[in-house]
């Protein structure tokens, strides 16, 4: 077995030969090639989605581009200055969607992002990131499990962003935020028992909420969790795109196949419902092999963020990481009927938006403290 | 700094983060679960199910249009009716290029030429799967043209609707109104989601009042169609449940009007312009209403071409035109039995008294004359014969007493300067003059004061007062009625088409006229019948060879302007420079049954011009033999 002896030895040359450069680039090897795979899938599935428009692949291609750059930048960056940062960011994000909010206010309308002439910006999806990097700042220098005051100033810092952008009015990405910094809260390891009462007193209050609405309140909310009885309305989407989802099968009815979405049956097919593209397309296959990749970025992520020896970097490594399934689950559960629909897009296949940007951008900031991390433990 | 201090332990909080990581990580691998249980249910579990649903497989809901409402006479002649008719239809999204299509079906001489422009703006603001009526009432020749080049026109096709029909033609046309094809004004004024299906609707008259009624409730067909859009019993194995929602049709309306006398008042009229309104003092049935020239609804029904409606527009003797309703003139003599009751109730005036006529009226203090219309002179008078003689100067100087304030409220009761509240609408108020009038009508102050000589001028219908020839036929009910007045209506009864059934609609009273004793309209009666009688200004015209008293009054209008809209023409001047024509009259004179008002534009006296109609009218109400 000679030729399998060489061969082997050679892969083995060239992978520890790309391991090395990956390294001096603050990259890591796994994770890169994992965004990448996701990346090509979704470019793949956006020329069908988009009725086969090159243009829209090649703007896809752009941004993913945009966020790999932003990705190698920030994987630059060094952990110390990053969490000196935090609060500088956070609190140029708080006051530019004060200014957001109150452009908004005197303009009448809802308004969520600021017009710099040359590109349009939306300070809530900074936010996603400067939340929990200040939360991961506070709770740095504090001992964990976080103490009551701890906890009540944590809940502020998550909140008044949250509050703002909810404000604009924008639920979908208001929850986003909040979701990214309280899972710093919880990864800091909050007590079960302060977890389990703060569910009780929301359980309680959401009962008795409930019982105060009125009948026709009371309904729109019915409506809202379980579209279906919405048929023309807001159940639209979703029946369609169970109908997409359920027809493909197994196997799917092939690329560019999929009577459903080519046929435009299927509203909003190449951007928060792509998913159902997939599922159309390539069937109960093409949905477990898009999921698998996923799960192997989230684990390899969470692997990472575990590695890390600093309290702020993680807290914010471990947020990425699982804001990122996040997404993917309230997308996939939306499109597949388990969840009401939010607009939240597919991560990293999804057509448009500022969230590819931003979700390289945070894979950047956790790779960078990943690497940047002390070889020898003090 | 004590003992209770925490202090950072990393070890520690390593190990805990791992814990929740691991936590994390279990947590997303049963969401993960979840999802995946999902997705099998939706693709393997009911695969089958929703592969149906996605098969070009999909429900579209089609309207049932409701057939509209007849109009029926009092005696159930029908007016208007629905009839099956060929009509072009076009689906926009179905049509490669919407443009050519037309101009290629204009080439055909399938739609007018000028008609192109309209027909694209109707299909653009349709919904694009709609299907657009562009021509309507196609002849045999058309639709055998069609059937040719068909295969030419992929998304144009021939429908068979229910098309409004109007069997009398151009019979009581203003009143009946007629029905279009929705225009886009129309479509900004209804709910579109009622009308889906629903291709014409009305535009003028009774057609327009009663929409709402005659239109009915659409119904709607749920179908299965293919990819293709075409109709399909089922496909595979899927077999959804197709709901029908059944149309209700229209309700039907019982006119008031008379078919023998609307006819009768037609004919009369002739190929004169002019009006002829007759209702009922009993209720304010509106047995006859018509206004010459007319023109044939049906034309509209079958889809006027623009040209056609141009000429329509351009005739000079604007048979479009309502004048029943909308035509304001002076009244003239019509006027004075409603000035004699106001000097019997002021006590202005004894009705043995006798005036000398001179042919001539000076108003006191003045140099200013104001002669008899007629020219000549009565002699000596009462007031039954100043009425049934017509004569002016009785009434100049009657209104003089009286004076513009008394005989502006007197007149007001009788529905003058307010629109009498016919149930169509339209109607034009004409112009009851005041003091308080004029003061608002002109900006120079001069001309705001009310001059002595105008209240002369009103005594004898002459000046600012302008009436519509219905207005004349509802004082012309309220006389016969001795002050008891009704709401004109043409509508009596609402049918339902499907039982028959009657819904009556009640005559509307309006306000009693209190201030005259009975005697008193006994005595502006009595010189009313007078006119047809003896030396009276009718008697040798409506008046000759009476079965039942009549009782009546000529009147001629001073021609000040025919119509805004009418061009010059020189031919035609001296004729239409002549005065018009008035007539009332009630009958029987006792016990009335009938009130007319007639109006003959350029007529002349209101003796030879307008009487002689109104006794046709009121024969045919009245003699048995046309019963």
């Amino acid at each position: 077995m000679t030729y399998g002896s060489i061969d082997s030895s050679y892969t083995r040359r060239t992978l520890t030969r790309s391991a090395r450069a990956l390294a001096s680039l603050k990259l890591d090897g796994p994770l890169l090639v994992g965004l990448a795979l996701i990346a090509i899938y979704g470019l793949i599935v956006m020329y069908s989605a988009s009725g086969q428009s090159l243009a829209a692949v090649a703007k896809s291609a752009t941004r993913l581009g945009i966020g790999t750059v932003a990705m190698l930048l920030l994987a630059q960056v060094k952990p110390g200055f990053l969490r000196r940062a935090a609060p500088v960011i956070y609190l140029a994000g708080i006051l530019l969607l004060v200014v957001v909010d109150v452009v908004g206010y005197i303009g009448k309308g809802a308004q969520r992002w600021l017009d710099l002439g040359l590109f349009r910006f939306q300070p809530s999806e900074i936010m996603k990131i400067a939340v929990p990097m200040m939360c991961a700042w506070f709770l740095h220098e504090r001992p964990l499990p976080p103490s009551v005051p701890a906890l009540l100033a944590t809940v502020t810092i998550i909140a008044v962003p949250a509050a703002l952008t909810i404000a604009q009015p924008d639920l979908g990405t208001g929850m986003l935020i909040t979701i990214a910094g309280v899972l710093v809260i919880l990864l800091a390891g909050l007590q079960f028992r302060i977890i389990a009462a703060l569910i009780a007193i929301a359980a309680i209050g959401a009962w008795f909420g409930w019982s105060f609405l009125h009948d026709y309140q009371q309904k729109r909310v019915l409506m809202f969790l379980d579209p279906q009885t919405d048929p023309l309305g807001a159940g639209y989407h979703i029946i369609q795109s169970q109908i997409a989802i359920g027809s493909g099968g197994i196997f799917g009815k092939g690329w560019m196949n999929g009577s459903q979405g080519q046929l435009e049956f299927l509203p909003e097919r190449s951007t928060d419902f792509i998913f159902a593209v997939i599922g159309e397309e390539f069937g109960l296959i093409g949905l477990a092999l898009l999921l698998l990749l996923y799960l192997f970025v989230v684990g390899r992520a969470i692997f990472l963020a575990m590695q890390t020896q600093e309290t702020f970097a993680r807290l914010l490594a471990g947020s990425i990481a699982v804001t990122f399934f996040v997404y993917v689950f309230i997308n996939t559960g939306m499109v597949s009927g388990l969840l009401p629909v939010v607009g939240v897009p597919l991560p990293l296949v999804s057509y448009g938006g500022t969230s590819m940007v931003t979700l390289l951008a945070g894979f950047g900031i956790l790779m960078s403290l990943y690497s940047h991390r002390k070889l020898i433990r003090s | 700094m004590v003992a209770n201090v925490r202090i950072k332990d990393h070890w520690q909080e390593q190990r805990l983060f791992a814990r929740r990581s691991l936590i994390a990580g279990g947590l997303i691998a049963a969401l993960s679960l979840v999802l995946l249980a999902r997705l099998v249910t939706l693709q393997v579990l009911r695969h089958d199910y929703y592969m149906d649903l996605s098969q070009g497989n999909r429900v579209r809901i089609e309207p049932l249009p409701a057939p509209r409402g007849l109009i029926v006479d009092r005696d159930g002649v029908v007016l208007a009716e629905n009839r099956p008719a060929y009509q072009l239809e076009l689906v926009r999204e179905e049509v490669p290029d919407l443009a050519s299509t037309l101009q290629r079906l204009g080439a055909l001489g399938l739609v007018a030429p000028d008609d192109i422009d309209d027909a694209r703006k109707l299909v653009a603001s349709h919904r694009s799967f709609d299907s657009v009526p562009i021509r309507l009432r196609l002849t045999d020749e058309e639709i055998a043209t069609f059937a040719v080049h068909r295969f030419e026109f992929p998304g144009v096709d021939i429908r068979t609707r229910l098309a409004r029909s109007y069997p009398y033609g151009d019979l009581a046309v203003h009143a009946l109104g007629y029905v279009g094809a929705i225009s886009e004004q129309d479509l900004g004024r209804i709910d579109r989601a009622a009308y889906s299906g629903t291709t014409l609707i009305g535009k003028l008259g009774l057609e327009s009042a009663y929409e709402r009624q005659l239109h009915g409730r659409n119904g709607s067909r749920e179908v299965l169609v293919n990819a293709q859009g075409r109709s399909v019993q089922r496909q595979g194995a899927f077999v959804p449940q197709l709901r029908t929602v059944a149309p209700v049709a229209g309700e039907d309306l019982v006119l008031a009007i008379d078919i023998g006398v609307q006819k009768a008042a037609e004919e009369a009229l002739g190929a004169r312009r002019g009006a002829v309104v007759a209702i009922d003092p009993a209720n304010g049935d509106v047995l006859a209403m018509t206004s010459r020239p007319g023109f044939d609804p049906n034309s509209f029904g079958r889809g006027i071409t623009r040209v056609e409606y141009q000429a329509l527009l351009d005739d000079i003797d604007r048979p479009l035109f309502d004048r029943a309703l909308r035509g304001t003139y002076p009244s003239g003599s019509t006027i004075k039995p409603a000035i004699a009751l106001a000097g019997l109730a002021y006590g202005e005036v004894k009705p043995e008294e006798r005036r000398f006529c001179a042919g001539v009226y000076r108003l006191p203090g003045s140099s200013r004359m104001f002669r008899e219309g007629r020219g000549g002179r009565h002699g000596a008078v009462d007031l039954r014969d100043a009425i049934s003689r017509s004569c002016d100067v009785y009434f100049y100087d009657l209104s003089n007493r009286l004076g513009v304030d008394r005989l502006a409220a007197f007149l007001a009761p009788f529905g003058f300067g307010s629109v009498t509240g016919i149930d169509i609408g339209g109607e034009k108020p004409g112009l009851l003059p005041s003091r308080e009038w004029k003061r608002k009508a002109f900006s120079r102050p001069e001309d705001q004061v009310w001059f002595p000589g105008e209240t002369v001028n009103f005594g004898i219908g002459q000046g600012y007062f302008l009436v519509t020839p219905l207005q004349l036929a509802h004082y012309t009910s309220i006389l016969a009625n001795q002050g008891t007045s009704y709401q004109p209506r043409l509508v009596r009864a609402l049918r339902d088409p499907a039982t028959g059934t009657l819904h009556p609609v009640a005559p509307v009273k309006g306000a009693q006229i209190t201030a005259v004793s009975p005697e008193q309209w006994h005595i502006v009666m009595e010189g009313m019948a007078n006119t047809l009688r003896g030396r009276g200004t009718a008697a040798a015209t409506a008046g000759r060879n009476m079965t039942y008293a009549i009782a009546g009054k000529t009147g001629t209008a001073q021609v000040f302007s025919v119509g805004q809209t009418e061009k010059y023409d020189e031919k035609t001047v001296p004729e239409r420079l002549r005065d018009h024509s008035w007539f009332i009259a009630f009958a029987p004179a006792e016990a009335p049954r009938i009130a007319v008002a007639v109006l003959v534009e350029n007529g002349g006296f209101g003796s030879t011009g307008a009487a002689p109609i109104a006794r046709k009218v009121m024969d045919a109400w009245l003699l048995p033999e046309n019963r």
